[in-house]
């Protein structure tokens, strides 16, 4: 059994057009997707801005309802649990964003924005003060973040050691399935090998499962096990990242592949 | 004689931490249709010495300290506010990272394309707008005198790039000075972006300073490469040099730390540490604690090193450490 399974997942848009919205077209932006992650698989998932990448993360991240198909995470399809049931299993696959300036609460501290997501499963420190600081000190730490700024606020922090808060905030509630959407396309180039690093660390430390949204098919390459090229909300290539990147089939491979600088 | 001479600029900012030498007298000319390019991490200054050639430095906490800007027979950096109005945004044109912030939401694309013509010549509200519609047709956007009637909102993040481009080159600068200009951009857009700077930079003979974090466009678009660290230039050289022998060893780190140039399952190269905190002194080399020093290596330089040629055309700031560290795989 596959850790987290899609099932011929598609999401419609529709949108009303022309005098009070008589006609409608409609925008397929994640058309019949299924596709298998193994525990532990770093899957990349690369495409062109627009082609349903990150419709399909919210898909799987349970933001959006799909048309049809469904979302299976260890055997169990989510659709079919009850809200409240939903709200659980959600401390089990937590999101990393693009841009860690927009994404950390500018007016919490790097203290609360963790003890708030470690919170979400150990409840039993909530009255624990001391135990939850050691918490939050602890997951500092394992981002590589020195404890001692652990009441500083976002703005304090170079956009690396942001994203590494967020790396964290991502891990405070024990999470098996990580998203990053395009978690260093903001960063300096020396930083992003720093956070590529880490999730990796991350990944063997923690058995994490982990799927990789990126347009960059070069930090894609690095980091995942498989790739899978997205164009039109359809995955047109699918395999073993170094014969994607080496011997490319699809026509948007073949692009995005082209259109990497090369230092010459 | 070069186009522009730019000589021991320094650019400080006075905050209550301390003063902030974010540009600490970096030197460099570029000559007439030439790209030179400045590269270094955010925070080593090259935006803040683009800016400070178009006095768009806020001032205070900034201060430009010293140095001289030749454009012409102009001081760039001792001109009056109306006389450097003359200059930015007619003979120096500016592009900046994110086209989402840089044009105006409330304003057609028309309105804004075609101000500076208005504003710089003398010209009709009528012959604006046909330039400003050849200038969108020359920058690839469709249909464009439709298009330009449109709200910066309807256009994609790729697509406003290109009107940003279109508008700081309406007035045929001598200079385009191009501020991360793909940072934002997907990869297969950047492409098409840089390939639309070089393509109008042919067309026009525009020469280009273009700033970037990024080794990779650098080599792709630059034929003379400033590397920038704490506020000065560690090494210049033209392109080809730079990257078939860098000498400097931020140089090598930062080309070492490429992903894409890194293969699979092993760790990424990463430069240890973080760049200094310019409002502290800075003595000596100031890549010195974050060197990847290795066994019978000089001393770094213990007073701040000056650039110095090494090759014709090839500069490297003289620390004996820096030059001599070897960087294996």
């Amino acid at each position: 059994m596959s850790y987290l399974e899609l099932q011929n997942l598609t999401k419609h848009f529709t949108k009303r057009e022309g005098w009070i919205g008589s006609g409608t077209t409609t925008v397929k932006a994640v058309d019949d997707v299924s596709l298998r992650i193994e525990k532990g698989e770093i899957l990349g998932l690369v495409g062109e801005s627009g082609c349903g990448k990150s419709t399909l993360s919210r898909l799987v991240m349970q933001l959006l309802t799909p048309t049809s198909g469904s979302v299976v995470l260890e055997g169990e399809r989510l659709a079919d649990l009850p809200p409240n049931e939903i709200r659980k299993r959600r401390r089990d696959f937590q999101m990393i964003f693009q841009d860690p300036y927009a994404s950390l609460n500018p007016r919490m501290t790097v203290f609360s924005t963790l003890s708030e997501a470690i919170l979400t499963r150990k409840t039993e420190l909530k009255s624990d003060r001391k135990g939850l600081e050691a918490a939050v000190s602890g997951l500092m730490e394992r981002v590589g973040l020195d404890s001692r700024y652990i009441r500083k606020y976002p703005h304090e922090f170079s956009g690396g050691q942001r994203q590494r808060i967020a790396i964290a905030r991502a891990l405070g509630p024990e999470p098996k399935l990580i998203l990053a959407d395009e978690p260093v396309s903001a960063l300096d180039v020396s930083i992003q090998s720093q956070i590529l690093n880490l999730l990796r660390e991350l990944r063997d430390e923690l058995e994490l499962t982990m799927i990789f949204i990126s347009h960059d098919l070069s930090v894609v390459r690095y980091i995942a096990d498989r790739i899978a090229v997205m164009d039109e909300g359809k995955i047109v290539e699918i395999g073993e990242s170094d014969a994607v990147f080496d011997s490319p089939q699809s026509e948007t491979t073949k692009l995005l592949l082209s259109a990497i600088p090369q230092i010459r | 004689m070069a186009l522009l001479e730019v000589n021991d600029l320094r650019t400080y900012f006075h905050t209550r931490e301390g003063v902030v030498k974010a540009v600490d007298g970096v030197s460099f000319k570029v000559e007439a249709g030439e790209t030179v390019g400045i590269v270094g991490e955010s925070g080593s200054g090259k935006s803040v010495t683009c800016y400070s050639l178009l006095q768009l430095i806020p001032q205070p906490p900034g201060r430009i300290e010293g140095g001289t800007a030749k454009f012409g027979d102009l001081d760039l950096l001792s001109l009056g506010e109306s006389e450097i109005r003359k200059v930015r945004g007619k003979r120096i044109g500016l592009i900046f990272q994110d086209p989402m912030t840089s044009l105006n939401p409330y304003l057609k694309i028309s309105t804004q394309l075609m101000e500076p013509l208005l504003i710089h010549g003398k010209i009709s509200k009528k012959e604006a707008l046909e330039r400003a519609i050849a200038e969108l047709d020359a920058v690839g956007i469709p249909e464009p005198e439709k298009r330009i009637h449109s709200y910066p909102h309807e256009f994609s993040g790729g697509m406003r790039q290109r009107v940003m481009i279109a508008m700081a080159l309406i007035t045929r600068p001598e200079i385009l000075i191009a501020d991360e200009p793909t940072t934002a951009l997907d990869v297969t857009i950047q492409r098409q972006v840089l390939d639309l700077i070089k393509s109008r930079q042919e067309e026009l003979g525009t020469a280009v300073i273009f700033i970037t974090h990024d080794l990779a466009v650098v080599s792709e678009v630059c034929d003379q490469v400033n590397v920038m660290y704490a506020g000065r230039f560690v090494e210049r050289a033209d392109v080809k040099t730079l990257f078939s022998s860098p000498r400097h060893a931020y140089t090598r780190a930062l080309q070492r730390s490429i992903p894409a140039l890194q293969s699979r399952g092993g760790k990424l190269y990463t430069i240890p540490g973080l760049p200094p905190n310019l409002a502290q002194g800075i003595e000596g080399c100031a890549f010195a604690p974050r060197c990847p020093e290795h066994e019978g290596m000089p001393e770094h330089s213990a007073v701040r090193p000056a650039l110095t040629e090494l090759e014709p055309g090839h500069w490297v700031q003289d620390c004996p450490a820096c030059l001599a560290v070897k960087l294996t795989a």
